[in-house]
C-alpha cells in the first residue's frame, strides 16, 4: 500500500486519511455521467486497491504454477504462496489454517456444508459423519431476512432429507431478535443458519447468544459472514460458530474465491461434496480414500492467484485496522439513515436510527420504483444497488418488490453520502411522485 | 438533470407510467400470459380478448408492478393492440423488439409504433431493455397461443 496508516491506528478514520486510502483505488478516480464516481455498492462487490491487483500480477509473472504437485521450483513457490495465503486469511478471522477451505465464493461455501449434510444423511462419510445425518422431522432454522445463498441450499437439504425448514420471522422493519430465534429453535433443531450482518437491513445479529441457543439444543451454527468479515473484526473462534462463509470480492479481493471456515472436528467428519483430483490419497477403479480437511474439500484446480491476492487484501485491511473500518462505516450509516429518514416520502428499512447497523441503508422512495431511483442517481455519478438484493422473501415481507441500497466501505467519504442524500431528495420531483403520494 | 437521463425518461413515458392505460382485470379474456424479470422482481400479467369470431384484438388489459419503463410500455401497448390481427400483433412486437435492440441507432417509424417510439431512447440503456420488453413479450406469447388454438 502507498500510505502509512500505522501511526494513526488509534485515531478514527478521518477525511484526510480516507482521501489517502482512495488514492490506492484507481477505479475510484473516474467520472461517471460527467460527475466524480461515488461508488456506494461495495455491499455487492468491493473495489480493489492497487496492492491487491499488483500482488496477483506479481504472482502470475513470477510464481504461477500448479500447487501441491510437481517437483520444480515454481511449483514449490506457488504452493508456498497458496498456503501462506491460507494462513493469512485464517489469522484474520481467528482460525487455524487447517480450518480454512477455499471455495469459489460464499454461496459455494454454504453449499459445501449443506450438501455435506445431505451426503451424511445418505450414509456417506462413514461413522464420523453420522453426527450430520438428518432424520425426517429434524429442523433447519433460517431467518426471513436471509440472502438466497443462505436459504435455497437449505431448502434443497430439507427436500432431500425430509428435514423441515423453519423460519425466524422479521418485523415490519425487517428486524429479528434473539427472542424471535429462541421461539423457533427447539429440540429438533439441527442447524441454525443466519447472516451475521444482513445485506439488506444492515442488522447485526447477536452471534454469541445465538450460538449458545443453538448449541444448547445440539444444533450446528452456520454463519453467513459475507457482510461482516469485510467490514468489522470477526473472530470465528471467539464467536463459537461451527461454520462461517465469506467472499473474497466483498473484502477488497478478487472474484472467484470464497472461504469456508469450520471447526476442525467438524471439517474432519463432514463428507466431501465435490470429489475428483487433488482431494484424494489412494484411488482404485472402484473406491477412493480422501485427504484430511481442508484439502478434502478442494477438488480440482484451485483459485491460486486469487488466494494470493485475497491475502494481500487482508493485509491491507489489517493495516487500516478493522475496528476503524467498522467505526467509519457505522458513522456513515448513521448519517445515511438520519439523512434519508428526514426526506419526505423516503422510508429506510432495517434498524431505526440510533440502533447499531452495519454501513449500509436500503430504502424505498414512495411512488418511484427502485430501478428508476437507481437510474436517476446514476446520472449523477452515484452507483447504488437496486432490486431485491437476493432476498425476495424479506422484500415480500416488507411489502415491496425492490429497494434501493447504498453501501459503504473504508474508502467512502461523508461527502459521497451527502451527495447521495441530495440526489435522493430530487427523485420524487423528477418522476412526478410528489403529487401522487 | 442530464440530457441522457431525459432521453430515457421522455415525457411520454413518464405520463404513461402515471396514467397507466389498460391497467386492470379483463374478465373473459381469451388468453393471458405472465412475465417476470427476475433481476428486479418486476412482473406483469397481460390479458387479451378477441373480437368474437375473429383473430382481431378487441381489448388488452394488464396487471403488474414494476419500474416506470415497464409500466409505461404496458400502458402504450394497451393503446396500440386493439384493432390489430394476431399476425399484425406479432409483426408489431417484432418491430418494437428491433427498435429496443438498436442501441439508439436508426429512426423508428412513428406511423407504425405510435407512442412506442418514445422507447427508442431506452434502447441505449441495455440494462433497461428488458423492462421495456416485459409486457410485449407477454403479449407475443398470448398471440402465439391464440394463433395455435
Amino acid at each position: 500500500m502507498t500510505h502509512t496508516p500505522h501511526d494513526t491506528q488509534d485515531e478514527p478514520l478521518d477525511d484526510a486519511e480516507v482521501a489517502l486510502l482512495r488514492a490506492d483505488f484507481p477505479i475510484l478516480e473516474q467520472e461517471v455521467s460527467g460527475e466524480p464516481l461515488a461508488y456506494l455498492d461495495s455491499g455487492a462487490t468491493a473495489q480493489r486497491p492497487r496492492s491487491v491487483l499488483d500482488a496477483e500480477r506479481r504472482f502470475l509473472e513470477t510464481d504461477n504454477s500448479a500447487v501441491h504437485r510437481g517437483a520444480h521450483t515454481l511449483a514449490a513457490l506457488a504452493t508456498e504462496a497458496f498456503e501462506e495465503a491460507r494462513e493469512t486469511v485464517a489469522r484474520f478471522v481467528g482460525a487455524q489454517p487447517a480450518q480454512v477451505v477455499w471455495t469459489a465464493n460464499a454461496t459455494d461455501a454454504i453449499n459445501l456444508v449443506a450438501h455435506g449434510l445431505t451426503a451424511a444423511t445418505l450414509g456417506r462419510g462413514g461413522e464420523a459423519a453420522r453426527r450430520f445425518a438428518l432424520r425426517p422431522g429434524d429442523e433447519i432454522v433460517v431467518t426471513e431476512a436471509e440472502h438466497h445463498a443462505n436459504l435455497v441450499p437449505w431448502q434443497e437439504v430439507a427436500a432431500s432429507t425430509g428435514a423441515v425448514l423453519r423460519v425466524v420471522p422479521v418485523d415490519d422493519d425487517g428486524v429479528w431478535t434473539l427472542a424471535d430465534a429462541a421461539a423457533v429453535v427447539g429440540e429438533r433443531t439441527r442447524v441454525l443458519a443466519f447472516a451475521h450482518v444482513s445485506n439488506v437491513t444492515g442488522l447485526v445479529a447477536p452471534v454469541e447468544e445465538l450460538v449458545a441457543l443453538a448449541h444448547g439444543v445440539g444444533a450446528l451454527v452456520v454463519l453467513d459472514a459475507c457482510q461482516s468479515v469485510p467490514h468489522r473484526p470477526v473472530d470465528v473462534t471467539a464467536l463459537g460458530v461451527d461454520f462461517a462463509a465469506f467472499s473474497g470480492h466483498k473484502m477488497l479481493g478478487p472474484t472467484g474465491i470464497g472461504v469456508l471456515v469450520g471447526r476442525s472436528e467438524l471439517l474432519d467428519a463432514l463428507p466431501a461434496f465435490r470429489t475428483g483430483g487433488s482431494m484424494i490419497t489412494t484411488v482404485t477403479l472402484q473406491t477412493a480414500e480422501y485427504l484430511p480437511a481442508p484439502q478434502r474439500f478442494e477438488a480440482g484446480t484451485q483459485p491460486v492467484s486469487q488466494a494470493v491476492a485475497l491475502a494481500e487484501a487482508v493485509r491491507y485491511l489489517e493495516a487500516v485496522g478493522m475496528d476503524r473500518v467498522r467505526e467509519h462505516e457505522e458513522a456513515l450509516a448513521e448519517r445515511l439513515v438520519t439523512g434519508l429518514g428526514a426526506l419526505p416520502g423516503v422510508r429506510v428499512v432495517g434498524p431505526p436510527a440510533g440502533v447499531a447497523r452495519s454501513g449500509l441503508a436500503s430504502f424505498v422512495v414512495e411512488g418511484v420504483h427502485a430501478h428508476d431511483v437507481g437510474q436517476y442517481l446514476d446520472a449523477q455519478g452515484l452507483a447504488v444497488r437496486v432490486g431485491h438484493h437476493c432476498a425476495q422473501p424479506l422484500h415480500r415481507r416488507l411489502g415491496v418488490a425492490a429497494t434501493t441500497r447504498a453501501s459503504t466501505y473504508l474508502y467512502t467519504t461523508t461527502g459521497e453520502v451527502d451527495r447521495l442524500l441530495a440526489g435522493v431528495a430530487g427523485v420524487r420531483a423528477y418522476f412526478g411522485a410528489e403529487a401522487v403520494a | 438533470m442530464s440530457a441522457s437521463l431525459d432521453s430515457l425518461y421522455q415525457q411520454v413515458i413518464l405520463d404513461h407510467a402515471k396514467a397507466r392505460h389498460g391497467d386492470g382485470e379483463l374478465p373473459h379474456a381469451d388468453a393471458e400470459h405472465h412475465e417476470r424479470n427476475p433481476t428486479c422482481g418486476d412482473e406483469i400479467t397481460v390479458r387479451v380478448a378477441l373480437e368474437p369470431g375473429t383473430d382481431r384484438v378487441a381489448e388488452l388489459r394488464w396487471q403488474g408492478a414494476g419500474c416506470s419503463i415497464s409500466m409505461a410500455s404496458a400502458s402504450v401497448l394497451a393503446d396500440l393492440a386493439p384493432g390489430r390481427t394476431l399476425g399484425e400483433i406479432t409483426g408489431l412486437v417484432g418491430e418494437f423488439r428491433e427498435m429496443m435492440r438498436s442501441r439508439g441507432a436508426g429512426e423508428p417509424d412513428d406511423e407504425r409504433l405510435g407512442d412506442a417510439v418514445a422507447f427508442h431512447g431506452v434502447s441505449k440503456f441495455v440494462m433497461r431493455v428488458k423492462c421495456g420488453m416485459l409486457s410485449w413479450v407477454a403479449l407475443e406469447a398470448c398471440a402465439t397461443e391464440l394463433a395455435a388454438a
